[in-house]
């Protein structure tokens, strides 16, 4: 019962993430979208290793995988963030548009 | 008892990771994130993983903080005393989230999983130690590795151009196709209009003040191309950034060139 409740929140969380991802156009909020979602995922990690698992290591280490996953996003995402800027001007995905050919 | 402080913090990560595109200020969106992962690791220290989810939030908070500042920066509406809302494929996009969690969810519901919880009073702290510099060394070590990469990548591609300007000052990368625009160069529509302004303006002034002006002057500006036909006057570099397709402002050119002559 707890293992449902807590993958209905993840699946949540994931629905919620993909939906900011797809629709915000301001590179920084479509970033947090991104964080939603590998929250959804380091939620249902941690529900299942503590559920379903009996406490097996591995699935802790890939909850810090995740973690570690999570900091390669944020710090390679605004790093390109402020390169785009910094060449472009560009702060929203509108502006970029010629990248698609 | 457990179950339901679960629920609650669930049901708050949720409506906290919602009220993330609704809230008309970007640091409030922020904020709200991080609320978001902190109801998620007080979940983790729940499920008796301590410290996953003590590290989640110590690792979120000043992840949040970080973020803030940037959303500070890239902030459109400052305060959000304005409504906020930059949406685009908006019905496609809730589509798609609506798709994820009925999906999602539907496999959670339909599925059995085993019913195996952690024993009370498992040594899961030890155990995840154990494990990290046990038989799971090399992904930990690869997880380090790889985050030194990232500092590396992230340094790099944020620092600023080098002392001459852009790397690609004047170039004109092969077209997409046979004689065509290459990718990406052409004018922008809208939000690009306003760094094209800039950027001849700067340009003019390197023109005119020679090295060290230059430099300072381009270093994330838009018009490096245009600063390149400056300072080379022969007829060669006037002619590539002729054709260079950044220039939206022909005219602007002309006198650019003019005014290098003169410097």
């Amino acid at each position: 019962m707890t293992l449902t409740i807590v993958l209905l929140g993840a699946a949540a969380l994931i629905g919620i993430g993909l939906y900011g991802t797809l629709s915000q156009q301001s590179f920084v909020m479509l970033m947090m979208g991104l964080e939603l979602m590998l929250n959804g995922a380091l939620l249902a990690v941690i529900g299942f290793w503590s559920l379903a698992l009996g406490g097996m290591p591995e699935g802790q280490l890939l909850a810090i995988i995740i973690m570690a996953v999570m900091a390669v996003e944020m710090a390679i995402g605004f790093a390109l963030i402020v390169a785009l800027y910094r060449k472009r001007q560009a702060d929203m995905t509108e502006s970029i548009e010629t990248l698609k050919q | 008892m457990t179950d339901v402080a679960i629920a609650l913090l669930i049901a708050f990560a949720v409506w906290t990771g919602w009220r993330v595109f609704r809230v008309d200020s970007m640091v409030r969106a922020s904020f709200l994130l991080m609320l978001s992962f902190v109801a998620v690791g007080g979940v983790g220290v729940l499920l008796s993983a301590p410290y996953i989810g003590v590290a989640t939030v110590f690792m979120m908070a000043v992840e949040m903080m970080v973020m803030a500042i940037f959303m500070i920066m890239f902030m459109m509406n400052p305060a959000g005393l304005n409504p906020m809302s930059m949406v685009h494929q908006h019905r496609l996009s809730i589509a798609a989230g609506v798709l994820a969690f009925v999906g999602l969810a539907a496999a959670a519901l339909v599925a059995r999983p085993p019913s195996n919880p952690v024993a009370a009073g498992a040594d899961v702290v030890a155990q995840l130690g154990h494990e990290l510099l046990g038989p799971s060394m090399l992904i930990f070590e690869t997880a380090g590795v790889t985050l030194l990469a990232t500092m590396v990548g992230a340094v790099i591609l944020s620092s600023r151009q080098g002392r001459f300007g852009a790397a690609d000052t004047g170039s004109r990368p092969p077209g997409l196709t046979e004689g065509g625009d290459p990718a990406g160069r052409k004018p922008e529509k809208g939000q690009g209009g306003h760094g094209h302004g800039h950027g001849h303006g700067h340009g003019h002034g390197g023109g005119h003040g020679g090295g060290s002006g230059h430099e300072s002057g381009h270093g994330q500006e838009h018009g490096d191309g245009h600063g390149g036909g400056h300072e080379d006057s022969d007829g060669q570099a006037h002619n590539d950034s002729h054709k260079d397709p950044t220039g939206d402002h022909p005219k602007d050119h002309k006198t650019g060139h003019h005014a290098g002559g003169h410097a």
